[in-house]
């Protein structure tokens, strides 16, 4: 029966559109190919646009990987690369960049980068490799334990206590039906606990280069734990590594993270990339409530007063701002930098970046307090 | 898949673009390709953009051109089947069971289930268009349930059994994209991401929506919206604040303002965050200067 069944010759080009798709790392279902093909079939087609305008609205590719689309439509229908420069869409930028909305970079892009490695197509090539390691204890603790002693909040759903503010009205129905109409107790509900938002800040830059890896690491076993988190790379560049990092396999999750981030070990400008991260509405709202978490050395070479501007506004928007640095190794550790001297009034704690082990015990240590 | 290419007389976008203007909303080329192939599929159509562009009003413009009441869900973290599907009248339904006495009683009659909106439109597929607004801000559990009734666009209540609407129904969801919506929503819906209009378009908008704006004025609020979109602010001024500081300025105007002087003391009807009036302020005048030449 099913060998009958071929696809029109016509459809063929679509069909391969889709499949181009798919080998760049779109995630299309095959029932949104049908959608395609129905969609392109009811619009006539009149025109190429009507095409492009079919797969937008069918195929579905994230807003942020649309120039990626447009650029992979006009080789596949138009044949013709060179369209990529008249639109431009930089073709590594739109690769590396998951956000690639442009505005988060243009704050930075003409940065002077101290290491050499300008926000050219070399410096995009600069690609991270991460060896293989297996997991530490440090990682394992915290695969363990999240759950339980990461921060916490009340949340908006209900579930049935002994005790509670609200009365369980659907359970003490199904009670009374059971007993003859008879209401003998009242069920009671309360607000249940849900994980609060983290958000990671890490810098890449090439001062922090020693923990970088380490610290990768963390971030994916802590996406891994934790539904509710977000994660940044700061450098000369702001670059959002979230979506990467759900990737379930560490090599792999750390591997595409690699290609998202072109400024490993680069220069440090945290205060420039603070502020590009309050400006685009989308990424300052990920710090409302949250456990905000900034994993660097502070070694500022920008401005202090921006990063000083900066972390007042993050400070203001997040539940607690902990800074972690490596050069806190010892408990009676005081800030010297004139950085970290300029943003210590606005960081509710400045603790212990130096090891995974550290970062850990700060992060479990967060959820025994009590949920403001 | 069901098709339908021709919906209350539209059959093309072109042509539901026209009626999407009739019904005051200038959609662009790609929202009107979106929203006829989602009324043409019959699958729900899922608007993301930034805060302001107008996706709740293309749903009521959408449920105006189909002459359908518009059901509003507004979602919220914590949202359950409660609030948007059915709950049954406990109240009631333990009134009923006292007063019955020995009589036997059906309490899981229509007389006690209160129905929300998702269960309204089922119940009235060819007369409402759903919108699933802000989705983004129920949580995962929430966009999970939403699943099954967008692709079956059935509800089972157990004490009824099996609700199935007669024909699919016209549903909108719209996104501010605060989170990665699940690929399994993404995957069920048609999909468009409204961006802010050219300039030559919004101010079209601008005048359209206050009747009583001149052209000039609409052109010169719209290159200053232009202008602010393009700076590092907490809040981009959307649509609709250009509508309102457009306004704003023409009432000041005829109350006795001079031009430049009405926009900036109606600056704080675009700009509503004090970090961004403060930000902007030392440039105001050079910026309004230069949108009104």
């Amino acid at each position: 029966m099913s060998d009958d069944i071929q696809l029109p010759p016509a459809a063929h080009i679509f069909v391969s559109f889709v499949t181009l798709l798919r080998a760049n790392g779109f995630a299309v279902a095959p029932e949104q190919t049908t959608t395609f093909l129905a969609a392109i079939e009811l619009l006539g087609p009149r025109s190429l646009d009507h095409i492009r305008q079919a797969g937008l609205a069918t195929l579905a590719p994230p807003h942020e990987r649309q120039a990626t689309y447009h650029r992979l439509f006009d080789i596949h229908f138009i044949g013709r690369e060179e369209l990529a420069g008249e639109r431009g869409d930089d073709e590594d930028i739109v690769r590396l960049q998951e956000e690639g909305r442009g505005e988060e970079d243009a704050l930075l892009a003409d940065d002077v980068n101290e290491s050499g490695l300008a926000a050219t197509r070399a410096e995009a090539l600069a690609e991270r490799r991460f060896e293989r390691g297996a997991a530490n204890d440090a990682l394992r603790r915290l695969a363990r334990e999240a759950p339980s002693r990461l921060p916490q909040r009340r949340g908006y759903r209900h579930r049935r206590a002994r005790r509670g503010p609200w009365a369980d009205l659907r359970r003490t129905l199904r009670e009374t039906v059971r007993n003859d109409g008879e209401m003998l107790h009242l069920g009671r509900l309360r607000r249940r606990t849900r994980l609060r938002r983290i958000l990671l800040l890490i810098d890449v830059s090439g001062s922090m280069k020693t923990r970088t890896e380490e610290n990768m690491r963390l971030a994916h076993a802590l996406a891994q734990a934790a539904s509710n988190i977000e994660v940044f790379t700061l450098g000369t560049r702001l670059t959002r590594i979230t979506r990467a990092l759900r990737l379930k396999r560490r090599e792999q999750a750390l591997e595409a993270a690699g290609h998202l981030v072109s400024d490993w070990d680069g220069g440090t400008r945290i205060g420039d990339a603070l502020q590009a991260f309050l400006s685009v509405p989308r990424f300052a709202g990920y710090a409302r409530g949250a456990a905000v978490v900034i994993i660097s050395d502070g070694l500022e070479r920008g401005d202090p007063a921006s990063l000083r501007d900066a972390v007042a506004k993050l400070s203001r928007r997040a539940w607690r701002l902990s800074w972690l640095t490596p050069l806190a190794t010892s408990p009676g550790f005081r800030p010297q930098t004139e950085a970290l001297l300029a943003i210590e009034p606005f960081v509710d704690e400045m603790g212990d970046g130096g090891s995974s082990a550290a970062i850990v015990s700060h992060l479990l240590s967060r959820g025994q307090r009590k949920a403001a | 898949m069901a098709v339908r290419s021709n919906i209350v007389g539209i059959d093309s976008p072109e042509a539901l673009e026209k009626a999407l203007r009739a019904a005051y909303y200038l959609a662009d080329e790609g929202l009107a390709t979106a929203a006829y192939l989602s009324l043409a599929l019959g699958k729900p159509l899922l608007l993301e953009g930034a805060p302001g562009v107008g996706k709740t009003e293309a749903a009521k413009a959408i449920a105006a051109v189909l002459c359908r009441r518009l059901i509003r869900l507004q979602c919220y973290e914590g949202i359950d089947a409660a609030a948007a599907l059915y709950e049954w009248n406990y109240p009631r339904q333990m009134l009923a069971i006292r007063q019955a006495g020995d009589e036997s009683i059906d309490i899981y009659g229509e007389t006690f289930l209160i129905e929300r909106p998702m269960l309204a439109a089922l119940r009235a597929p060819d007369s409402t268009v759903l919108l699933i607004d802000e989705i983004d801000r129920a949580d995962q559990e929430f966009e999970a349930f939403l699943l099954e009734f967008l692709s079956d666009f059935q509800i089972s209540i157990p004490e009824r059994g099996t609700i199935r609407a007669a024909e699919r129904p016209v549903v909108v969801l719209t996104s501010n994209r605060t989170r990665d919506l699940h690929e399994a929503l993404r995957r069920r819906c048609v999909y468009h991401w409204i961006d802010y209009p050219s300039a030559e378009r919004e101010s079209r908008i601008v005048m359209m929506r206050a009747s009583s704006v001149a052209e000039s004025t609409a052109r010169a609020v719209v290159a200053a919206v232009g202008k602010l979109r393009r700076e590092p602010l907490t809040k981009a001024p959307g649509i609709a604040e250009a509508v309102d500081w457009a306004e704003a300025a023409t009432v000041l105007h005829q109350r006795g303002a001079r031009w430049p002087d009405a926009f900036k003391r109606s600056i704080g009807v675009a700009l509503k965050d004090e970090e961004d009036l403060r930000f902007i302020s030392p440039r105001l005048d050079a910026l309004i200067a230069e949108a009104a030449a």
